[in-house]
């Protein structure tokens, strides 16, 4: 007993300060990237070099870069050494529509809340039911930390729960490969309405790197109605986070 | 194995395809089953289209007293005498072979799918299936009697875990046989492989088990340089190695605070889980990421660790040291978790060995089985670390294992960032070698990850075959069940914490 409580003290009170203060991120951390047309140079470089045909051109010639699929390896990035593509050290990636994570030279809007309705039903108490459809197990390993004492998720009134019938929604991981379709159709039907789903991880949002795989789908997109976007392969846990608390209108 | 026909090679080499001896069914089983009554382990077995609509079959066998590779091949069409009646390793690999190629194993005890996915092969299919395959459906082990029962969960579980199906045939709170149907994280990559290396190829690999990036993307990138002939800066190696290490770190730490989650002991479950979080920042110190995607690179690593790294890492690793120890100690302290964690889940050497067990799980059963000392490739040619082997093969022992194994991690990697010397980190890749062979094995922190890659006329990937330790070691998972209290699931299940995505590719 003892024993317990001295290294109890020993470890000490580690939860982060965040959201109240910026959160700790690796000094190579790839967050939201930007794009300057001028400085690309040669953009079919970067297009191939993209292992997930995540950056296109339009029409003007100007380059696109889809935070859906990205899979933040940083290949563009070594591809424009001028500058072209370059990744910054925002960790706030979250939208609300599929067309806010497409990245043009002029930068991007930022996610929106839920609406009035949604937010008051789930602002100050959200649970989650998770299902990994073809997930690595990344992006359910940097969800699952949001629930360690680091993040301390349930202070935000948010929790995971083990039935889809006690849970407001789903956050879904992975491509959706064919054997999980109809157990992630069960498990959304058995989530009482109103319901939100979020999509984390570029498989989730558009199938990532299995997109054009015949053993899986392309993510939610004809699934389920995705009401939270999270791209990262996977995201940093606080990218989540911000997500989960972003689309809830706890922070700004 | 004098006087064996099979090709012998060394782990980290590479051989022409053209070398690997093409024997009669017959003389393949006989010299299999001999080479594993001698003590071979089987590394991958799999099949591969062959001309006139055949399947070639093609067996490396590991001897890890003597650290050679051996390799054979035969032909089939339809059918064959399944190895698995006399040789167990064999049961997933002949079951795998049969859902990809259509090639029946006959004798088999019980041939069903792994990962539901229609037959690579034009029209034929080992079970005669006109559609294809939902997720689980097929006959399960089923039990009567007065008061027997099956209790079945998944594939969607309680926590945020991947999906698997298990049935239990149970009498009262006592589990008679525990099946595992796995497959539903089945994304098809190994096909996708063909064709490469290019720029999906690493991608692929930090995603075939996302908490095995580092050791998936390790054993493709010596197999691929194995393949062309590439020479590693030391610098490299020891940064691998110690990604490799930190990822063993990670889950291990992870693993024994799920361990304490699992029996309600909360002191080690939250110190573990805040301290895994830690390691996982350490690999990110490296290369931005936590899960170490996007480092390890054919020819080296894509990212070098400045002098300030190196000692922020030291300074990490120290506060790590610490701080687990005491959450470990904690666990061995406390006779509410020692009475849970003794005598739960064991399994023994005879049936490990049987199954050809890997990693944790195969040590726990005093089994000294480790890639690292046995097939040692980069950095562990040169600096070993001994293998961690208790004898029990209960949870506790699994969980002890890891905990001395953290230990070893720590001292390994303290010495390998005090020691670090200059250099480059990153050699030209060129061109691999055509028609060839490679194997390569690497002790990733569930076991032993086994690639092996053909190359074709021009070099290029033909066929790429990914062994995840979990591969072998779910049927473990399944025989330390039986006899147990149903309750004891969650615990046991979380002492062996197999990968499914890794397993279903
Ligand atoms: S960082 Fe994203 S956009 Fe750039 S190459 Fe990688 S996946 Fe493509």
């Amino acid at each position: 007993m003892w024993k317990i409580l001295l290294e109890r003290f020993r470890q000490k009170h580690r939860t982060v300060g965040y959201p109240r203060r910026a959160p700790v991120l690796p000094e190579r951390f790839r967050g939201l990237p930007a794009i300057d047309d001028a400085k690309v140079g040669d953009a079919r470089a970067a297009i191939e070099a993209c292992p997930v045909e995540a950056l296109a051109t339009d029409a003007a010639g100007r380059l696109r870069l889809d935070l859906g699929r990205c899979i933040f390896c940083g290949q563009c990035e070594r591809a424009c050494p001028e500058g072209g593509i370059v990744f910054g050290r925002d960790h706030r990636l979250c939208a609300r529509t599929r067309d806010e994570l497409v990245i043009t030279a002029a930068g991007r809007t930022r996610a929106q809340t839920l609406d009035a309705a949604a937010r008051r039903l789930f602002g100050r108490s959200l649970k989650l039911r998770q299902v990994s459809a073809g997930g690595c197990n990344a992006c359910e390993a940097d969800t699952n930390v949001l629930t360690t004492v680091v993040f301390d998720l349930s202070r935000f009134g948010i929790r995971f729960t083990a039935s889809p019938r006690h849970a407001d929604g789903l956050l879904v991981t992975g491509p959706v490969t064919l054997n999980m379709e109809a157990a992630l159709r069960k498990t959304y039907e058995a989530v009482p309405a109103p319901k939100i789903v979020i999509a984390v991880g570029a498989c989730a949002i558009s199938g990532g790197l299995f997109a054009d795989h015949e053993e899986t789908r392309a993510g939610l997109a004809d699934i389920l109605p995705v009401d939270v976007f999270i791209p990262g392969c996977p995201p940093h846990p606080v990218t989540i986070l911000d997500g989960l608390l972003r689309a809830l209108g706890r922070i700004e | 194995m004098s006087g064996s026909p099979l090709l012998m090679f060394e782990h980290g080499g590479l051989a022409e395809l053209g070398r690997v001896p093409e024997l009669a069914v017959a003389e393949f089983r006989a010299h299999v089953l001999d080479a594993v009554s001698g003590g071979a382990r089987i590394a991958t077995f799999f099949g591969r289209p062959a001309p006139g609509g055949a399947v070639r079959l093609l067996i490396v066998l590991s001897e890890e007293y003597t650290g050679i590779l051996s390799a054979a091949a035969t032909t089939v069409y339809d059918s064959y005498t399944a190895l698995t009646p006399e040789c167990p390793q064999a049961h997933w690999f002949e079951r795998e072979i049969a859902e990809q190629w259509g090639v029946v194993p006959r004798g088999h005890p019980w041939l069903k799918p792994i990962r539901f996915h229609p037959s690579y092969r034009d029209g034929k299919d080992a079970w005669h299936r006109a559609e294809a395959p939902a997720a689980g459906d097929a006959d399960f082990f089923r039990m009567e009697g007065e008061e027997i029962h099956e209790v079945a969960v998944g594939p969607v579980h309680a926590g945020i875990i991947e999906p698997g199906h298990f049935r239990f045939q149970c009498h009262g709170e006592r589990v008679f046989h525990l099946e595992i149907a796995l497959g539903y994280q089945h994304r098809g990559i190994e096909r996708r492989l063909r064709g490469g290396p290019n720029a999906r190829t690493l991608p692929y690999m930090e995603t075939l088990a996302g908490d095995t990036s580092i050791g998936h993307a390790l054993a493709c990138c010596e197999a691929l340089e194995a393949l062309a002939g590439t020479r590693v800066p030391t610098r490299a190696h020891v940064l691998r190695g110690a990604a490799l290490e930190l990822e063993r770190l990670a889950n291990h730490v992870g693993d024994l605070g799920a361990l304490a989650a699992d029996i309600g002991f909360l002191p080690t479950a939250s110190y573990c889980g805040r301290i895994r979080g830690d390691l996982l920042n350490m690999t990110a110190v490296l290369c931005g990421n936590r899960f170490g995607r996007g480092l390890v690179r054919p020819g080296g690593t894509a990212f070098d660790l400045a002098e300030e790294h190196v000692r922020d890492l030291q300074r990490r690793l120290r506060a790590a040291e610490q701080d687990t120890t005491g959450a470990a100690e904690l666990l061995w302290q406390s006779s509410s978790v020692m009475g849970r964690f003794e005598d739960t889940g064991a399994i023994t050497a005879e049936t490990a060995q049987a199954l050809g067990l890997v990693g944790p799980a195969a040590r726990a059963c005093g089994i000294e089985r480790d890639v690292r000392r046995d097939f040692p490739s980069g950095i562990f040619r040169y600096a070993q670390i001994p293998v961690a082997t208790f004898g029990s093969g209960d949870v506790f022992a699994r969980a002890f294992v890891r905990a001395l194994e953290i230990q070893r991690s720590i001292a390994f990697l303290k010495a390998q960032l005090d020691t670090l010397s200059p250099g480059p980190v990153l050699a030209p890749f060129g061109a691999c070698a055509p028609n060839a062979l490679a194997v390569a094995l690497v002790e990733g922190w569930r076991g032993e990850i086994c690639h092996t890659c053909l190359t074709g006329e021009d070099g290029r990937i033909d066929h790429y075959k990914v062994v995840d330790p979990s591969f072998h070691n779910w049927m473990g998972l399944a025989m330390a069940l039986r006899g147990q209290q149903i309750s004891d699931f969650p615990l046991c299940n979380k002492s062996f914490n197999l990968s499914y995505c890794g397993h279903d590719l």
